[in-house]
């Protein structure tokens, strides 16, 4: 029961390898050494969010993996998407890509991976807690974000509340997928990639990566040919979102949400903003294909998404 | 002052375009860094997303809803037609003081040795100059300075240590750092500071900006203690 004057809220039970408080990112502030963070698969939350009626980068809570398990206060409407994480609502299995009601006293608890790594729960109006430099997105690393501001993974006893009233359900317009066998992530090329030699530019495009265990919000290791790049060092620079660096050892390092703002690496370009989503998605292990794509493909793909949620 | 740069714009992500001014690092060329910097935020306004000034770039991040990839390049060429440099006054000054202590800075008579003077040789050299704040990175604060005389030149650790204590003053090369929080790092550590580099309470969280100029100043154990510094030596942090 919500003995005290604290809001109703989702009181975190038990945790599991990592549950955040995330939203669409901290932006405007790149230059003062703060990453982006945010949503890795911010199609998922943004759909979780649309389920609800939210704006698609309202913060709600990423799930990496599963065990996670939280307790109502109060009766609402919450909404899933993104990976199967084996979640029960008291007991009873509950597919992501839909909206469901949450009685005071029951129970919403996440087992392991069915398909899929990362789950997005949403809440109404999204989480309420105090932003911090604009973003509740909590980054571990710079210890910001979160419901603390102090970017702590969600532990036991902390209380999740929100900030809208229960809305009315709404059905998803689209089947959404999770990566399959193989995945295959879109590739904007550009930066260094002109100094890599033609072999391993061939082998970038033709043969198969693999997703390495090295793999956490900062970035995502693959394996697979070695990739040779005649530049020595390189003078630090600016880091975009999915950036595919290639240190020493020829074996990219994919960027993400909470990379370091600034590099010296040589890199092939980024991945689309939609690529990472995908790979966000992907287990240690999955087979991955880097596809080249220009800018404006990318773009028309990432705005044909953007207007599915207006 | 450097000759005035031919900038070259390249395509670095689907939303993304890096601005590249110079190809060497150079105090010289941090007053067209800025000048670039406040020009492309004004011709870029809102549809700006982030903007990373570096040593001798800037990562301009945009709204691919409201510019393509063709659109920003021309703002961006646009932006930088017959920029002038910044004037000196543009980077903001600090002094800060840091207490240059074997404890809290391990590697100062290491240095020491190496060159063969006392310690005090060294703090008085490294608190000589003005420094340039190159780029912020690796942590929210964190700003990569130069360049430090040539004799000073330290490389980084062999192996980082798990845990520098916030406030560590290191050097790394001809660069010279503060770590804001406590964090893992590779830098060589000559002493501490009490100052808060990176402060939620403050209006101006990031005390530093790219562009910034920064000078070293040599204080006592009892003057740092005065100002809020932490003496706990480095070696039982770990």
């Amino acid at each position: 029961m919500n003995s005290s004057s604290q809001p109703a809220g989702l009181v975190v039970e038990r945790t599991g390898p990592l549950a955040l408080v995330e939203d669409g990112g901290r932006f405007g502030v790149r230059h003062l050494g703060v990453t982006q963070g945010g949503a890795l698969d911010w199609v998922s939350l943004g759909w979780a969010n649309w389920l609800l009626g939210n704006a698609p980068d309202a913060a709600g809570i990423e799930i990496a993996i599963g065990g996670l398990a939280l307790k109502a206060e109060a009766t609402t409407r919450l909404a899933l998407a993104g990976a199967d994480l084996g979640a029960e609502l008291d007991g009873q299995p509950l597919a992501p890509g839909a909206s469901f009601m949450i009685e005071a006293g029951q129970r919403l608890t996440f087992g392991q991976p069915v398909a899929g790594l990362r789950a997005y729960l949403a809440v109404p109006g999204g989480i309420d807690a105090e932003p911090f430099m604009g973003s509740l997105s909590s980054v571990m690393r710079e210890q910001l974000g979160g419901l603390d501001g102090q970017g702590r993974a969600l532990g036991v006893g902390d209380r999740i509340g929100w900030r809208g009233a229960t809305p009315e359900a709404r059905e998803l317009p689209v089947s959404l997928s999770l990566p399959d066998e193989e995945t295959t992530l879109e590739l904007v090329a550009g930066a260094q990639i002109a100094h890599f030699d033609g072999a391993s530019l061939f082998a970038a495009f033709n043969q198969p990566w693999r997703v390495d265990s090295r793999a956490d919000r900062m970035g995502v290791r693959l394996t697979g040919p070695v990739l040779r790049c005649g530049l020595g060092g390189m003078i630090s620079e600016g880091i975009p979102l999915g950036a595919v660096q290639v240190p020493p050892d020829g074996q990219p390092i994919l960027l993400l949400n909470d990379r370091q703002t600034v590099g010296g690496y040589p890199r092939l370009g980024a991945l689309t903003p939609l690529a990472c989503t995908r790979l966000a998605q992907c287990m240690p292990g999955s087979a991955i294909r880097l596809q080249a794509v220009t800018p404006w493909q990318a773009s028309k793909a990432n705005r044909r998404q953007l207007d599915r949620w207006r | 002052m450097s000759d005035s740069p031919r900038p070259r714009f390249e395509t670095v992500a689907m939303d993304a375009l890096m601005v590249r001014l110079f190809d060497a690092i150079s105090e010289a060329h941090m007053p067209w860094i800025l000048a670039a910097d406040a020009a492309l935020r004004q011709h870029f306004g809102d549809a700006l997303i982030d903007l990373v000034p570096s040593y001798t770039t800037l990562l301009v991040h945009y709204d691919v809803v409201r510019l393509d990839h063709a659109a920003a390049r021309e703002l961006a060429r646009e932006a930088l037609d017959g920029l002038e440099p910044a004037s000196s006054g543009a980077g903001r000054e600090h002094v800060i003081p840091v207490w240059y202590d074997d404890s809290v800075g391990p590697e100062l008579p290491r240095i020491a040795e190496r060159l063969g003077v006392e310690p005090e040789e060294i703090v008085r050299r490294h608190c000589a100059r003005d420094y340039c704040a190159f780029a912020l990175g690796f942590a929210p604060g964190y700003a990569f300075m130069g360049l430090v005389e040539e004799a000073l030149a330290t490389p980084r650790l062999k192996t980082p240590r798990q845990k520098v204590p916030a406030g560590s003053v290191g050097i790394a090369e001809r660069q010279t750092a503060i770590y804001p929080m406590r964090s893992p790092g590779g830098w060589n550590i000559l002493g501490r500071t009490a100052v808060k580099l990176f402060d939620r309470q403050r209006e101006e969280i990031s005390l530093f900006r790219p562009g910034d100029r920064v000078r070293f100043e040599a204080i006592g154990r009892e003057a740092f203690i005065e100002q809020g510094g932490d003496p706990t030596p480095m070696e039982e942090r770990g």
